[in-house]
């Protein structure tokens, strides 16, 4: 299937490497910009499958890419958003994943665009709803021992990392070499200790997944 | 200590100190003393009395102004006498008088509290030091010579000869002890207040403060340019390999090299973003400090329990100098002591931001050792701060900054 894609990337260089590797995988970039303001603009004008954009981006050199995000979710709350950065920052991370579970979110490093099939594999899910995180922030979630993480077992703990991965359980039982059966006693296990309310499986599992993240 | 020369130089090997320049200073310096003592004294004494018998003329108001000022006069003349004894010149504490004229001069100095030091100084000095100046050199020099030379033609007075002889060489000792006590004195009470140095310490410290802004500045600048230049240069690049990597037949050579390719580019890039992470954190810039320190702890490899609370953003010279204290404070505690907790703790009070950082380690951090500590007193010094720190050896290691907020 092909995606319509507004690109929000203020280096020229990258912006033409992300139109070359999405096109070449048949997505169509309609409009590419430089800066946050012409991104909120072209959305409102496309209205696009997915934004890609970059987090810092002129006016300011700072954030304007994930504001502009935040906003452009606050108008189009199903908008599925993939921010790329050049640096892995947990407080970046977090406030994205806090425009809720409606449509899909992804932060990814930039680096990542490098290995062209997974990147495009990431902007596929996320344009399918589905939540992808950087395995960088994911490492370095790892390190901390925060409270209601504490109460996972290590393998618990495995298993929510490649969740915030955005991987489905199939995946993780090969990743892992458990079966599925085992997988979703781990899943529910994780959502029970991390006091998740029960409404549908995908949103339980986002709410884990931020759970993880903001700990 | 630079007032105590004159005594560490008595205490060198007897050869040392007497062919030393000490001996001569210190004889010199007892000499003027007294001589300008004698001066000072006679001065004043007319003064004083000229001034009281002439009260009811309206004369001896002035008179006796001018002794109260006279402590101006002998204290720079002391300041002076002080280089003989000490190379450490002695700063002028007055300040500049606030308005023109005589008028404007006399309404500064009868209100500083140096000119009532020096004033007290002047009595002290006559009172006290300027008798003993006397007493030494009468003691030390006259002494022997009386002695060697009252019993002229008594052939049983050799022994007063002998004892004579043997005090000469006593008294250069005698002499150049009083003369750096003296010296001392005149140092510990003439030498200007902090406050009276305010101007000075004010401007020491405001352009200590600018290096450091400039020189944050420029890091910032730096971390900017790495990020818009070569760090994007080099993902793109690498891009540009993955894209190439899609046309190369899977497990040729040509595919096999590129992938060598990228993971080499990707190494650069993460290295220059750990790099430029150094240089100056972007999250700090555009957040503050909670969370700076929170995507620092996020990456620490030690857990790190943050709590920082500010009701508002202190300015970016205080934020960058308690960012840089955490981040140095949390390395040494990764690298050095073994710690397997650490605590970061900030709050606001009263506009004075107090940070600490502590962990379990086994202590012993030692400013003295070359780790970063050094360094981090400057920079929070320059911001005005303070920086103490407590590492017994076995630990725990708790460091503490206190800076200003203004």
């Amino acid at each position: 299937m092909s995606l319509t894609v507004v690109l929000a990337e203020d280096s020229p260089l990258m912006r033409d490497g992300l139109v070359g590797v999405l096109t070449r995988f048949g997505h169509r970039p309609v409009a590419e910009v430089g800066d946050a303001d012409s991104l909120i603009t072209a959305v409102r004008a496309h209205r696009p499958d997915i934004v890609v954009t970059d987090i810092r981006m002129p006016p300011d050199h700072s954030d304007d890419g994930l504001r502009a995000a935040v906003a452009l979710r606050r108008e189009h709350p199903a908008l599925p958003v993939l921010v790329l950065s050049q640096y892995v920052e947990q407080s970046y991370a977090a406030r994205l994943l806090d425009l809720g579970s409606d449509g899909g979110v992804g932060y990814l490093l930039k680096d990542r665009v490098s290995a062209v099939t997974e990147f495009v594999d990431a902007v596929v899910r996320v344009a399918a709803g589905e939540t992808v995180v950087d395995p960088e922030v994911v490492r370095q979630l790892l390190h901390r021992q925060q409270d209601p993480l504490r109460r996972l077992t290590p393998r618990e703990r495995e298993v929510l990392s490649l969740m915030a991965e955005g991987r489905a359980n199939a995946e993780i039982a090969r990743q892992l070499y458990v079966t599925e059966a085992a997988v979703n006693k781990h899943v529910s296990a994780i959502l029970q200790k991390l006091d998740l309310r029960v409404d549908g499986e995908g949103h339980r599992r986002v709410l884990a997944v931020l759970a993880y993240l903001r700990a | 200590m630079h007032h105590s020369t004159a005594w560490r130089a008595v205490g060198r090997s007897p050869w040392k100190f007497l062919t030393s320049s000490w001996p001569w200073r210190s004889l010199l310096y007892l000499l003027t003393g007294g001589l300008f003592g004698a001066l000072v004294l006679t001065v004043l004494a007319a003064l004083t009395l000229a001034g009281v018998l002439s009260l009811v003329a309206g004369v001896g108001a002035v008179l006796l102004l001018g002794v109260a000022l006279s402590g101006i006069v002998v204290s720079r003349v002391e300041r002076r006498r002080l280089r003989l004894m000490d190379p450490d010149p002695l700063p002028d504490p007055h300040r500049p008088p606030a308005a023109p004229g005589v008028r404007g001069w006399l309404a500064t100095r009868l209100r500083e509290p140096a000119t009532w030091r020096e004033l007290g100084f002047t009595a002290a000095s006559l009172a006290a030091m300027w008798w003993m100046d006397v007493l030494v050199l009468g003691v030390s020099l006259a002494v022997p010579v009386l002695l060697a030379t009252s019993p002229v033609g008594d052939p049983d007075a050799w022994p007063l000869t002998v004892l004579a002889l043997c005090l000469v060489p006593v008294a250069p000792y005698t002499i150049t002890v009083w003369a750096g006590a003296r010296a001392a004195m005149t140092r510990a009470i003439l030498a200007p207040r902090d406050g009276e140095l305010g101007r000075q310490l004010t401007e020491v410290r405001a352009s200590r403060a600018r290096l450091v802004g400039s020189f944050d500045a420029e890091r910032r600048r730096i971390e900017r340019d790495l990020h818009d230049g070569a760090q994007q240069r080099l993902v793109s690049l690498n891009v540009l390999l993955g894209m190439a990597r899609l046309d190369a037949e899977p497990g040729s050579s040509v595919a096999r090299q590129l992938g060598t390719a990228q993971e080499q580019v990707t190494l650069a890039v993460d290295e220059l973003r750990e790099l430029s992470r150094g240089v100056h954190p972007k999250a700090l810039t555009d957040h503050g400090l909670p969370e700076a320190v929170g995507n620092l702890t996020a990456r620490s490899v030690l857990p790190v329990t943050v709590d920082i609370r500010l009701p508002h953003r202190p300015p970016a010279a205080v934020e960058t100098a308690a960012y840089f204290v955490v981040a140095e404070a949390l390395a040494n505690a990764t690298k050095h002591s073994a710690a397997t907790r650490a605590e970061v703790h900030a709050r606001l009070h009263a506009d004075v931001l107090t940070l600490s950082i502590s962990d379990n380690g086994v202590g012993g951090a030692d400013p003295a050792a070359g780790t970063g500590l050094v360094g981090l007193a400057d920079r929070v010094a320059a911001a005005d701060g303070r920086l103490r720190i407590s590492s017994p050896a076995g630990g725990p290691t708790l460091l503490h900054a206190e800076i200003p907020c203004r």
